[in-house]
């Protein structure tokens, strides 16, 4: 014991920890392609599954026929709701309290809603048994426009329901509608409103949309009878969650099922639910006998799994004549589909849209949401964000830019003037929520300063002269976009999934000869885990993080988590990851004091060891207490080192960011070049700066394609139009543009590390940015409002009709 | 989504595949690159029992050029007519629209054949072959015979050819001058929006030759001879183009749907032929 | 239905098959042969997740019939390293971030492989045009591009110095 450690630099670049671009250990696979996702899985004797769906958006089932399904060579069994009725599973729970269809009860209620489950040898067997099943159809009105589903005359849709004036979140006003959700104080800020010297009013929508991962949804469900034991493998960002509910469902105790989410092929909040195909994968498993899978194709996952957004937000913003915001409320209208299936909060039927005062001191708002039936897929899901955050990031964007219109006043100084200031952190908004930290002047100085805003500026007041002079047919868009995220869900006391707190877990064996496993409650679908979370503890106990194999997704051995959505895995999964990191090295430490023939506070930590203090040379590396801990009998110490530990987090942490957007307009084709996207973020402690930049790459583009055309849109009918990737769109590397990223540090108060989540931050802060932009460009020429997607013919009619063509 | 079960052959002489239709009648289909057939088949919107692969006939490829005339096999893959330099050197228009067909994987796969002879409004080489006049060469049990591009197409998925014939090969003569194949697309790989190819010719000054054709602008391509009526003989100065543009997009007859609606696509027609001659006409 | 007797170099590999004649070519690699690199995104033929490298092209196999790729040369992800000697764009990809959930990986790289195969000096705007064929929804493409750049150099240097 007579060398001095070496530096603790070197010590610490050998860790890999906190704040290194560490390389993923994921990649191996996946660029080797020996990932295992869902429909890689091949187990002896396995069926596959497919669904017969239904043309129709609302109408009776008169009859289903099948028997010449079952003439079909290869088809097993093919189930209706009728076969699921005897185990109650026809129906199942969502996650917003309501109820939905398994299988079509009596009649079907959106397009391509599932109507029965054909099982055969194979997929191609299963695609010729469903379409020889005989589904006898009586067609019923439709409701597509939320508006209309409570009219005189309106079908009732959820006939289910129709006699229920209580629904899960309080009163029921009509049988099409769902709930009524409040927010803020009403009287007041009418009071304020219609005081103020300015209010500024607007229709704001976000339209329809769906998360679209590469990978679609599926389930292997295999029933062993044998040992009475229910494995299913799936595409699931809750796989405890879906054991819990599968168990309360089935009837099936929660210790003989076990879930497994292997790899997934991006998640975006799409695979949250429980869909009807896990539960007849599961069904048709027990009644079979065999493994049965379940994959869809992308047609069925844009139709029938839960979509997101398509909130209608009807703004008020009063301020003073020199641009002090005084109140805003915002009445939103929120088409759900023909279940709610949105997965929220028990408590928050329209999730965190209470979030909607964004980055503004706004001491006086009111929110109400009123939630409705339409024949639509059910839903919505949080696609890329914090539960209904973007729709409440994109509303305060977007209300901030009309009533900077209406001021005419510069739209960044209207932000400046009302952001909340660094000093009045932490913040309590109008609207109930406490915002942990926040610089937004500083980042937001910094990114106007990044793209030249003030020249911007005057290149577009040239373009604007320039056009009314006939030079030119493009306009010029600075899309400004400041956003305030509400992540990492949440405090057990007011967060909960179906009733289960939404804490999470990390659980830590250290092995003699000093490598470890940890596992968490949490599952990536791409956010690259396995890496990074490895890097937290590296910092905490001193093991290199590539000495630490780090698991997710398996209930029978993850201690339980509520999963990956709404970026809250490193706010809470993170901080339980530290936590126990922080037991490892409390244990450590009464180890290290043992072998030193010290006492526990005789001792400091280094990096990677402890030392006696005063005493460089004397020291116990983590790896040494490692093996001592397996071979040392030390009075009123166990054996062995490991921790676990479960975090409720005392609040969600909010990161946020300033976003510019610089885009060109063909006022004569509707198409648009973006020239310059900046995006500046802060999610406090910066874990791996390069997978935060990936993240951003990622969550821009998918901003960029949500704001510039992609939707779900169906006619009058009911017909989805845009059910495949011709009409459905995902950008290509063409259409995507080279970011350039930024970061401020403000670090979250309660959080062990400091951290606060960034996976979701950029399609919150993006939609704004982009869709500002558009605007932007028009507002020279009375432009107030124009709704997503900003596609090419919808840009062409923004433009027809302030008469810029001729 | 997989297709239904048929039967499969793979002939390696046209009359082997002549006789197999000949044989099956409804039942057949042929199939080339099967970028468009095969998606639809996975939808199960045909009943095909009997599928014929025109891959093994060797008879159907091949670039060949005799003096001015250009004789593409059917089976000649966008790929092919891409990297081919002595058709770039001799009709450069046709890199330029295939290039803005599809993604590189389709281009490798799908052939000229199978973009132009089962009568898809949304593809772009029907609209090309008519910008330069080709000639589609058929073979059924009767013999061959040739249908000019511009006489082929008759509604959406109507075309001359009959159940019993294949299309063979297709020829051209080649011109020289100015050319361009315009396309509006949602985004890469999207079919248009609005399209045209434009040929043009100048001699001093003066417009001897032109050719204008529209894609995915009706349920036909739309050959305009009203435009090219308006160009001929005039400088192609701003007026002319803009008369030529009217007439243009008043033989077109778009219709509504997710790429949007029929006012829109007329107006953005006019924009894109007016920047095909304007483009044609810098590369005279 | 009748099966058809289908015989195709995998991987370097000669197999034989027994299937029906609709069997599209990525469900023989992925169900019949274990071969599940390339994976099936959409069902339209436009995500370019299944493409695999077919007698010296980038390929769609979810629109290829196996009947029609008879006596092919076919490589997919996994042909194209080792895990002792990855390909210089395993390697680029890794090192550059140029993935997440790794499902549009395997046919994102089997195309790079070609793309560069076809043009080994490209600039960046050659490489977004060669991979519009690709969708990804995780990266936003910046870090592959990067990615390929990088193993084009680096390709090519190891070319020169051989």
């Amino acid at each position: 014991m007579n060398e001095i450690s070496p530096p603790k630099e070197e010590r610490s670049a050998a860790l890999s920890g906190l704040g290194t671009s560490r390389k993923r250990v994921e990649d191996a696979r996946f660029t080797q392609g020996k990932g295992n996702y869902v429909d890689d899985i091949k187990l002896p004797g396995m069926l596959f599954g497919d669904f017969v769906r239904s043309p129709y958006a609302h109408a009776r089932v008169k009859s289903i026929n099948t028997e010449k399904a079952m003439a079909v060579p290869g088809v097993h069994a093919v189930l209706t709701a009728a076969d699921l009725e005897p185990l109650s599973l026809h129906w199942m729970p969502t996650l917003a309290g309501d109820k939905q269809m398994v299988l079509a009860d009596g009649k079907v209620l959106f397009q391509a809603q599932e109507v029965a489950f054909v099982v055969a040898d194979d997929r191609y067997a299963a695609a010729d048994g469903v379409a020889a099943v005989e589904v006898e159809y009586e067609e019923l009105p439709v409701i597509v426009d939320p508006f209309k589903a409570e009219v005189d005359g309106a079908p009732i849709l959820r006939e289910d329901i129709a006699d229920q004036k209580e629904g899960a979140h309080g009163p029921r006003r009509h049988p099409n509608h769902i709930f009524t959700w409040e927010s803020g104080d009403r009287e007041a800020t009418q009071a304020v409103l219609e005081q103020a010297d300015v209010v500024a009013e607007e229709m704001i929508y976000y339209h329809r949309t769906h998360p679209c991962p590469l990978e679609t949804c599926g389930s292997v469900a295999s029933m062993d009878k044998v040992n009475g034991k229910l494995t299913v493998w799936g595409t699931f960002q809750a796989p405890h969650a879906v054991r819990t509910v599968a168990s309360l469902i089935s009837g099936i105790a929660e210790h003989n099922i076990r879930i497994i989410s292997p790899d997934i092929g991006g998640g975006f909040g799409n695979k949250v639910g429980v869909y009807p195909g896990y539960v007849c994968s599961i069904v048709a498993s027990i009644v079979t006998g065999v493994p049965v899978k379940w994959v869809e194709d992308r047609s069925d996952n844009l139709m029938a799994t839960a979509f997101a957004r398509d909130y209608w937000m009807k703004g008020r913003i009063s301020a003073t004549k020199d641009g002090k915001i005084t109140a805003l409320h915002c009445h939103t209208t929120a088409d759900h589909g023909a279940f709610d299936a949105c997965a929220d909060p028990t408590k928050f039927p329209a999730g965190f849209m209470n979030i909607c005062t964004g980055s503004y001191d706004i001491p006086t708002a009111y929110l109400a949401v009123d939630g409705i039936y339409t024949n639509k897929a059910p839903g919505g899901v949080a696609y890329r964000c914090s539960f209904r955050v973007t729709e409440a990031a994109y509303f305060i964007e977007r209300m901030i830019e009309v009533l900077a219109i209406k001021l005419n006043m510069d739209a960044a100084e209207l932000r400046s003037k009302n952001f909340i200031k660094k000093e009045q952190f932490p913040y309590q908004s109008a609207l109930g929520w406490e915002y942990d930290s926040g610089d937004y002047h500083t980042g937001w100085e910094k990114a106007l300063k990044a793209v030249g805003y003030e020249d911007l500026r005057k290149e577009q007041a040239e373009r604007v002269e320039a056009f009314k002079r006939g030079e030119t047919r493009k306009l010029l868009g600075i899309g400004l976009s400041h956003f305030t995220e509400i992540v990492g869900a949440g405090p057990v006391k007011n967060c909960d999934i179906l009733g289960l707190g939404m804490f999470d877990s990390c659980e830590i064996r250290i092995h003699p000869t000093g490598s470890a496993i940890a596992r968490l409650g949490t599952i990536s679908q791409g956010q690259g885990h396995a890496t990074t979370f490895a890097q937290i503890l590296a910092s905490e106990i001193g093991i290199p993080a590539e000495d630490i194999t780090l698991e997710e997704g398996d209930t029978d051995t993850a201690p339980y988590g509520l999963g990956t959505y709404g970026s809250r895995s490193t706010p809470v999964a993170g901080a339980a990851t530290a936590m126990a990191g922080r037991k490892i090295r409390a244990k450590a430490q009464m180890i290290a004091a043992y072998l030193l023939e010290v006492h526990d506070n005789d001792l400091e930590w280094d990096v990677d060891r402890f030392v006696v203090k005063g005493s460089p040379e004397r020291f116990k590396t983590m790896k040494e207490i490692a093996f001592a801990s397996y071979n040392q009998a030390i009075p009123g110490v166990e054996p062995g080192l490991e921790a676990v530990s479960y975090y409720d987090p005392p609040n969600m942490t909010y990161p946020f960011g300033s976003y510019v957007c610089v885009m060109e307009i063909d006022v004569d084709t509707g198409t648009t070049e973006i020239r310059q996207v900046f995006a500046l973020d802060d999610c406090g402690t910066r874990i791996n700066p390069m997978i935060i930049e990936g993240q951003v790459h990622g969550g821009l583009t998918e901003a960029l394609a949500i704001a510039m055309g992609q939707e779900i849109a169906y006619d009058e009918k009911g017909n989805v139009t845009t059910g495949t990737l011709m009409d459905f769109f995902i950008p290509t590397a063409v259409e995507t543009p080279n970011y350039q990223t930024d970061y401020t540090v403000t670090p979250s108060p309660h959080h062990p590390i400091g951290a606060k989540g960034v996976g979701e931050s950029p399609n919150v802060g993006g939609v704004p940015a982009f869709s500002n932009a558009v605007h932007d460009a028009f507002r020279a020429f009375g432009l107030t409002q124009t709704h997503m997607p900003h596609d090419h013919w919808r840009i062409w009619k923004t433009a027809e009709s302030l008469g810029l063509h001729d | 989504m997989v297709p239904g079960a048929f039967s499969y052959h793979r002939p390696d002489t046209i009359d082997g595949v002549v006789s197999l239709l000949g044989e099956w009648g409804d039942d057949a289909r042929v199939i080339a690159g099967g970028h468009s057939l095969i998606p639809v088949m996975k939808q199960r919107l045909t009943d095909i029992s009997q599928l014929i692969d025109l891959a093994g006939v060797d008879a159907l490829k091949g670039i060949s050029i005799d003096g001015d005339t250009v004789t593409i096999g059917a089976m000649t893959t966008q790929h092919e007519l891409i990297t081919s330099g002595t058709l770039h050197e001799v009709a450069p228009i046709i890199r330029e629209a295939s290039l803005q067909i599809a993604d590189p994987q389709v281009r490798y796969v799908g052939t000229i054949g199978g973009n132009v002879a089962n009568g898809d409004p949304a593809n772009d080489m029907p609209g090309l072959m008519q910008t330069i006049d080709a000639k589609y060469h058929l073979a059924g049990p009767n013999g061959e015979r040739t249908v000019a591009a511009r006489d082929f197409y008759e509604a959406a998925y109507f075309t001359a050819r009959e159940e019993d014939e294949i299309l063979t090969s297709i020829s051209f003569v080649a011109k020289k001058g100015g050319y361009a194949y315009e396309k509006q697309k949602r985004k890469i790989g999207d079919y248009a929006t609005a399209a045209a190819g434009v040929l043009l010719s100048m001699d001093d000054g003066v417009c001897s030759s032109a050719s204008i054709a529209l894609t995915n602008l009706s349920d036909t391509p739309v050959y305009c001879d009203a435009a090219v009526e308006v160009l001929v003989g005039s400088s192609v100065d701003d007026n002319s183009i803009t008369k030529a543009v009217k007439a243009a997009v008043e033989a077109s007859d778009p219709v509504a749907d997710t790429r949007g609606p029929v006012d829109f696509k007329k107006y953005v027609a006019g924009v894109i032929v007016k920047r095909a001659i304007q483009s044609a006409k810098t590369r005279v | 239905m009748e099966k058809m007797h289908i015989k195709m170099t995998v991987n370097g590999k000669n197999v034989d098959l027994l299937t029906e004649p609709r069997t599209l070519l990525i469900h023989a690699l992925r169900e019949e042969l274990g071969i599940t690199g390339p994976h099936v995104g959409c069902s339209s033929s436009h995500c370019g997740a299944c493409t695999i490298d077919m007698n010296g092209m980038s390929v769609k196999s979810c629109s290829v019939f196996a009947a029609q790729a008879d006596g092919a040369e076919i490589t997919t992800i996994e042909g194209l390293g080792t895990p002792d000697a990855l390909h210089v764009l395993q390697e680029m990809f890794k090192e550059h971030h140029g993935l997440q959930c790794g499902y549009c990986t395997p046919g994102m790289i089997t195309r790079a492989y070609r793309l560069l195969q076809e043009n080994p000096t490209p600039t960046e705007e050659e490489v977004r045009f060669g991979i519009a064929g690709n969708l990804c929804r995780c990266t936003g493409y910046q870090n592959i591009v990067k990615a390929i750049l990088e193993a084009a150099t680096k390709m090519n240097e190891m070319k020169e110095s051989a």
